[in-house]
């Protein structure tokens, strides 16, 4: 699957859609494709002031348990209830419905040290 | 890293190869649940090649084996296999084996990451009993086919009876023509066959069945997914529910014990621990959310700890809930005790239950 144009991605293999102040993170296809059969998603509280490329959940495939790290700093304002019952949802839709968390961006720069879409694919390759 | 016969297939397949017992092994193809579905409704094809096979030979090869295990050996007939345990003075598990009888030989598998360490301890003890050892680890192959629609499958390509074959028998016959032993045993809960074959015979053997099989659905199952089945089943894994330190007894294998045979390693302490009673033994633990309980996590009855989780994966044949085994105090031994479990930090609500967790609900062979 090549990567979505338009989205910032980090080298923790998360993706990054941002909309103004609000930014929408989920992992990558290549990340849920190391990763296999995601069965639990822990994810950041509501509300949660969350720091950039911090540590903030997990993701957990039958075999792993992964740390989830967020790409942009700002508070957590909503969370992806749908994965409590369908965590494979982001195996099938890592781009769309298998988005993780979103984010209220807490001022400037909060893009720096992330990927394009190109220089992720690279970035992919090597490793 | 050592390859297995198969190794070839595994690459053209992409199979995700992990080391596992001195082996390259397929951990999954395409997704360990997906396998673990295979199985459960149709059929699985497993590389077991990394496992030890030992041939024994000579005519004292039950009494001596009888001295070293846990469960009877001179009482198996000609083509019965059985589940055993070596164990150690202690009485802990040195590990955990299936005998095959056949008419001229015994066929003794042991788990991969044993071999070495079983190889050992079977040379070490064979002074003066007139049994011969010789290792086919490594150069021998064993492909299981294992599922519900297994004998359908294999059926057309042996030329051995396969209904007529017992669970927990085997025979010796031809699969696609290449000498086989074929037998109606495994690790997944469902009715299968684990096929010993040359490993030079392997490869053919394999990919015909896939490539007949494919329309039935048989597909290549993996390490992952084995765990998962035979987890669900309550069945063992060697190093998480059995080891040095974990008796048969405390993994809830009395069964396999006979206490009533006159002497074997380990009986003394085995008989202590069954009187004293008060062993921490091994239980099946559901969790109350979808958390995964992993190897290692604490387990607590109230504020006490009381064991650890000594095996954990999401259960797909038991509505997808989170269980496990853990090993944890009489006390809390009991199905349905609450208990807690420590994830991260945080305690999340779990259940004591009664292994296993999943039964198939059809009989195995002409019984």
């Amino acid at each position: 699957m090549a990567q979505p144009e338009g989205l910032l991605y980090s080298k923790e293999h998360e993706w990054v859609k941002i909309d103004g102040d609000n930014a929408t993170v989920g992992i990558t296809d290549y990340a849920q494709d190391s990763l296999g059969d995601i069965v639990y998603v822990e994810l950041p509280k509501i509300g949660r002031q969350v720091v950039q490329f911090a540590s903030v959940g997990v993701v957990e495939s039958v075999k792993a348990v992964s740390d989830l790290f967020t790409p942009v700093g700002g508070e957590v304002t909503e969370v992806n209830a749908g994965l409590e019952n369908d965590p494979a949802l982001v195996n099938r839709e890592p781009f769309e419905g298998g988005w993780l968390f979103k984010v209220k961006l807490s001022g400037d720069a909060q893009t720096s040290g992330l990927l394009s879409a190109a220089d992720y694919e690279s970035f992919t390759k090597e490793s | 890293m050592k390859r297995t016969a198969l190794y070839d297939e595994h690459v053209k397949l992409r199979a995700r190869l992990i080391p596992f017992g001195g082996f390259d092994m397929p951990v999954q193809y395409q997704s360990i649940l997906q396998e673990h579905e295979a199985v459960r409704k149709a059929a699985g094809l497993f590389d077991l090649s990394h496992m030890g096979q030992f041939i024994l030979e000579g005519d004292g090869v039950a009494e001596w084996a009888d001295r070293l295990t846990v469960n009877a050996v001179p009482t198996m007939k000609p083509w019965q296999a059985r589940y055993n345990i070596f164990t150690n003075e202690r009485g802990g598990a040195h590990d955990d084996v299936i005998f095959y009888r056949l008419p001229n030989r015994w066929l003794l598998i042991v788990n991969a990451g044993n071999a070495d360490k079983m190889w050992k301890h079977l040379n070490d003890n064979v002074g003066g009993s007139g049994v011969k050892l010789t290792s086919l680890h490594g150069r021998n192959a064993l492909i299981a086919i294992q599922g519900p629609r297994s004998v359908a499958m294999l059926q057309p390509h042996a030329d051995v009876d396969l209904n007529g074959l017992k669970y927990y028998f085997c025979a010796e016959g031809k699969i696609y023509g290449k000498e086989a032993v074929i037998a109606r045993t495994g690790y997944t809960g469902e009715d299968g066959f684990e096929l010993f074959v040359d490993g030079a015979d392997a490869p053919e053997i394999w990919t015909k069945l896939l490539v007949d099989n494919a329309g039935a659905g048989l597909i290549p199952a993996g390490l992952g997914a084995r765990d998962v089945l035979r987890l669900e089943a309550g069945m063992p894994l060697y190093g998480h529910e059995l080891t040095e330190e974990i008796t048969p007894l405390q993994a809830g294998l009395g069964w396999v014990i006979k206490m009533n045979k006159p002497e074997f390693l380990g009986k003394a302490a085995l008989e202590e621990q069954q009187n004293r009673d008060d062993y921490p033994r091994i239980v099946g633990i559901v969790m109350d959310g979808r958390a995964p309980a992993r190897e290692g996590y604490h387990v607590f009855l109230g504020e006490k700890r009381v064991g650890e989780i000594r095996s954990g994966s999401v259960g797909p044949s038991v509505g997808n809930k989170s269980i496990g085994t853990a090993l944890v105090e009489k006390e809390a031994a009991t199905p349905g005790t609450d208990v807690v479990v420590h994830i991260r930090g945080t305690a999340y609500g779990a259940k004591v239950v009664e292994l296993p967790f999943y039964k198939r609900s059809y009989k195995i062979g002409a019984a």
